[in-house]
């Protein structure tokens, strides 16, 4: 039986990657024998997808300093629904595999990209924006780690001007960062292999993270006859649009492609637009604020909460708030700083009660998380700024009187 | 001779007889009757205690339905929870599913008395109910008086031996669970005429419903485009009341429809006026027993006297029916068996060298000649270099044959009559003579177009041959009119007035209560 959730999730993912929805799509029998496939096939979408043609946009920094970006574009084949398989774990040393079926028959949104992206860099900005958008929508968490998020590489070299060489297929990356590592791994390889006077084999290779290399996986056999055959179990999946929705029908039972349209839910890039024309900060900065989790509400919810103007709260958020966080790697939810803590220290150094310095020292106070108030702070540590301008006239004449020698050295020159 | 769920019902009500009762006299007639192979597991308790339950709603006055403990019998493909299922496969055998069929669990919500599983052909492959691992079910008619009263044996022992007829298949032991009387209705299944066509053989009505109308969730699947429950019962009426009971969209199964089902009460047709008749004169197949086409052409004339419109009609596309049916069967079949491979159920090798070894050798031990047979060539035309000439060129043929039905639907035709079967049944040491393949090439023929076109189509008994066995008829009707086709099926049943088997073990637990509803019939 069809989940109704997954193919809310695939045409909303499509939606956001500008694809053509297939108003109706079928289902597919893929056959092979392999022991987490407990029925001897996978249900997949091998003749018609729920979208395809679509396109996803993502920026790179230029260079590491983040203040240059440019925009990139990679085209989206297809996006096709499917089941998953259970998980084999090879127990080589009993000479045995555990196999658990818990995510078995677990549906899958797999998003097919063209071969636009030249190097790992490019990769792993894409990869990342479409982590973003996917979590922005709400399709899925996203999180390589916990397989949430499953990412291959298919790599291939060839001279400008020629046509694609013969791809590899890399398996088994867990983050983005060892995406990027895998694909600058296997360009470099196949790049040598070619120049050594070798050939590229159409093979599927694993990804070891430990040696940062890629290796040839053991238990792919050569082609195989997947004997497709169109799922009888399943009818073809029709989609409605607000003109061809027919007239009585139970709502439960159809999906409306403008109905979801409709409540798509803004995506990254532009979350990313609109925080910077509302607050005026720069682009770079708005990467960062959507491309942590959390850290756009902090920064909005501060800014709603005090007088600095946003161009300045920015660089609290990024320079302290973040860099603070990233040392304990910690999320912004487990911040031991709240966004009202935050915005009334800021209050304090707007109204000029502190100095810059001694704002600092009061955040790193409040970090500790020991619940006292940026005022409690400031009075404990007497980093108050006097405003009183005879106090002040007092202090230095205490200063000066105190040390006669520097004094006559400053006048001196 | 207790016959029909509505008398037996009524008596239920009325306290003639108890559920209980009524459930340990069928559990004692399937022991004396044990030799016919009916049943692969009895479930002697459980079916006590569901009678035990429904005793206590009658004596509460609150039965469920008409069907609250009627005993019934499931053909051995169908789940269910806590009794052994094995497909007469030795896949299988051990097997105890953890849930129950959506047909098994609504007869068991209506208070019906589930006795236990029916024989058949392994995997619902054959027409036999021959190639079982438990061996084959006889055809209570073998030892009717009617039988033994045409065939001049040599000796008594010898005609017991050697001349036991076949019930037919691949729903065979809910056949021969009906005919003999164990109990009031069988759940077979039909998926290229395995509920008809036992019919047939024994003397019943075997309904294949509209693919759609009843869930096939639970039914451990064939070709699951084609597969549908079928019901078997001794009479229209009751075919129409289980009918009832089990048609409706199941959310389980995404192939039923969504559309509400009206349970009915089937109408006395008096006037057939009104009706059309077509005879599709592609079913004068060749190895049609002069018998039979002389039984047709006799029904066809009871319609024309009675004042119906019996015409002679085409279906051009009739004779590429059978192949491509075996064409998309095999390759159906090659996809569902996938699932059989020793690991997560069912008989496992003992062999461990590696996992391909292990399936092969599960795969083997596991399935007979036939399964393995169907499977080789499926997976044939599912290969990349023959899907397109055989898979695709079948399913526009069968597309081709869908529309030859239409068509004439849509000229006027209301029901179509044909024959069900080549001919009565025959001994089993003949049948045995050819193979499975054969076999199902010739006695699907007539059967299998209404599966390809997902159409409605009803065995009716009609006669006795010249051996003194049935000779059934096949009613077709239109996509999800059911209530049409069964009210034709009842009007021509009681014209033809097809006798009772006259069975000695079923006659030696005559009491006093049935007695009196021997020959009753409710209009």
């Amino acid at each position: 039986v069809l989940n109704r959730r997954c193919v809310e999730a695939a045409v909303m993912t499509g939606l956001a990657l500008n694809c053509s929805i297939n108003r109706k799509s079928l289902f597919d029998r893929k056959h092979y024998f392999y022991a987490d496939l407990p029925a001897g096939y996978q249900i997949t979408q091998q003749r018609v997808p729920i979208a395809v043609n679509g396109s996803l946009s993502y920026s790179l920094c230029i260079d590491n300093k983040r203040s240059q970006m440019v925009t990139k574009t990679v085209r989206i084949k297809q996006i096709q629904l499917e089941q998953d398989s259970g998980k084999s774990l090879h127990d080589d040393a009993r000479s045995q595999t555990l196999v658990d079926l818990n995510r078995a028959g677990v549906g899958l949104m797999e998003v097919v990209m063209e071969p636009d992206m030249c190097c790992g860099e490019e990769a792993a900005a894409a990869v990342r924006e479409l982590q973003l958008i996917l979590q922005t929508l709400g399709s899925s968490q996203a999180i390589m780690a916990e397989g949430q998020l499953r990412v291959d590489a298919n790599v291939s070299v060839h001279h400008p001007g020629e046509p694609h060489g013969v791809r590899t297929e890399v398996k088994n990356i867990n983050s983005i960062r060892f995406l990027a590592k895998a694909v600058d791994y296997e360009i470099q390889r196949q790049i040598e292999e070619l120049e050594n006077g070798g050939t590229i084999l159409n093979e599927t290779r694993a990804f070891d993270s430990k040696l940062g290399c890629t290796v040839p996986m053991r238990d792919k056999e050569g082609k195989q006859d997947y004997r497709f055959m169109p799922e009888p179990n399943l009818p073809p999946l029709i989609l409605y649009n607000a003109k061809s929705l027919p007239a009585n029908v139970n709502h439960q039972q159809v999906v409306n492609i403008d109905w979801i349209h409709e409540r798509l839910p803004d995506l990254p890039s532009v979350k990313r637009a609109k925080l910077v024309e509302l607050y005026g900060i720069l682009p770079e900065h708005s990467f960062t604020l959507v491309n942590e989790d959390g850290l756009t509400e902090f920064f909005e919810d501060v800014v709603k909460q005090t007088q600095m103007k946003p161009k300045k709260v920015i660089g609290w958020i990024l320079n302290d708030l973040l860099s603070y966080l990233k040392q304990h790697s910690l999320t912004v939810k487990e911040s031991p700083v709240s966004s009202f803590l935050l915005a009334d220290l800021l209050n304090l150094l707007e109204k000029k009660e502190i100095s810059a310095s001694a704002a600092k020292q009061v955040f790193e106070e409040l970090w500790k998380g020991e619940g006292k108030t940026p005022l409690e702070i400031v009075k404990e540590k007497q980093l108050e700024l006097i405003q009183d301008q005879e106090e002040l006239e007092q202090i230095c004449q205490a200063v000066i009187d105190e040390r006669e020698k520097e004094v006559i050295m400053v006048v001196l020159g | 001779k207790w016959r029909i769920s509505f008398q037996i019902s009524a008596a239920l009500r009325d306290g003639q007889v108890t559920p209980i009762e009524l459930c340990q006299r069928c559990l004692s007639l399937i022991k004396s009757t044990k030799f016919l192979n009916a049943y692969i597991t009895v479930a002697e308790e459980t079916a006590l205690k569901q009678a035990e339950e429904s005793e206590k709603r009658y004596q509460r006055g609150k039965p469920l339905g008409i069907l609250d403990g009627i005993p019934i019998a499931v053909k051995d493909n169908f789940n269910t929870a806590g009794i052994e299922t094995t497909c007469a496969s030795n896949m299988l055998k051990g097997y105890i599913s953890p849930y129950n069929a959506t047909v098994v669990q609504k007869l068991l919500d209506q208070g019906a008395v589930l006795l236990g599983k029916t024989n058949l052909d392994e995997f619902a492959m054959g027409s036999g109910s021959t190639d079982g691992i438990f061996g084959p079910v006889k055809n209570p008619w073998s030892y009717s008086r009617q039988y033994k009263e045409k065939t001049v044996p040599k000796s008594e022992s010898e005609h017991e031996e050697s001349k036991w007829v076949i019930t037919g298949g691949s729903s065979g032991g809910s056949a021969a669970a009906v005919s003999s009387f164990t109990c009031f209705a069988a759940l077979g299944s039909d998926t290229g005429g395995s509920t008809r066509n036992p019919a047939a053989h024994c003397g019943l009505v075997g309904l294949k419903p509209t693919y759609g109308l009843i869930s096939r969730h639970g039914l451990i699947p064939l070709v699951n485009s084609m597969d549908v429950p079928g019901i078997l019962t001794r009479c229209v009426d009751d075919a129409a009341v289980v009918l009832g009971a089990l048609a409706g969209h199941d959310p389980k199964d995404s192939t039923t429809i969504q559309d509400d089902f009206q349970p009915f009460q089937l109408p006395s047709l008096t006037d057939v006026s009104k009706l059309s008749i077509g005879i599709p004169k592609e079913y004068h197949v060749p190895g049609l027993s002069g018998e039979i086409l002389a039984v047709w052409s006799k029904a066809a004339d009871l319609f024309k006297n009675a004042g119906a419109k019996v015409i002679e009609v085409n279906l051009p596309h009739t004779r590429y029916s059978i192949v491509c049916y075996h064409v998309l069967c095999t390759a159906e079949v090659a996809s569902n068996m996938a699932r059989f491979d020793g690991l997560e159920y069912g008989h496992r090798s003992d062999m461990n060298k590696s996992t391909e070894s292990m399936y092969a050798a599960t795969r083997r031990e596991g399935f007979n000649d036939v399964v393995r047979g169907r499977i080789l060539s499926g997976n044939y035309f599912l290969l990349k270099q023959n899907y397109e000439n055989y898979f695709v060129k079948a399913q526009k043929v069968r597309r081709l044959i869908a529309n030859d039905f239409v068509k004439v639907f849509g000229s006027g035709i209301d029901i179509l009559l044909t024959p069900t079967t080549l001919s009565d049944a025959v001994p089993y040491i003949e049948f045995i003579k050819e193979d499975n393949r054969t076999r199902s090439a010739q006695d699907d023929i007539l059967t299998q177009a209404a599966n390809m076109a997902g159409l409605p189509a009803i065995n009716v008994p009609t006669a006795l041959s010249e051996r003194g066995l049935p000779v059934g008829l096949q009613f077709i009707g239109r996509s999800f009119q059911e209530k049409q086709l069964l009210t034709v099926a009842k009007w021509f049943e009681k014209q033809v007035k097809f006798p009772m088997i006259q069975l000695e073990e079923v006659n030696g637990h005559d009491h006093g209560v049935f007695q009196h509803q021997k020959s009753a019939s409710i209009s």
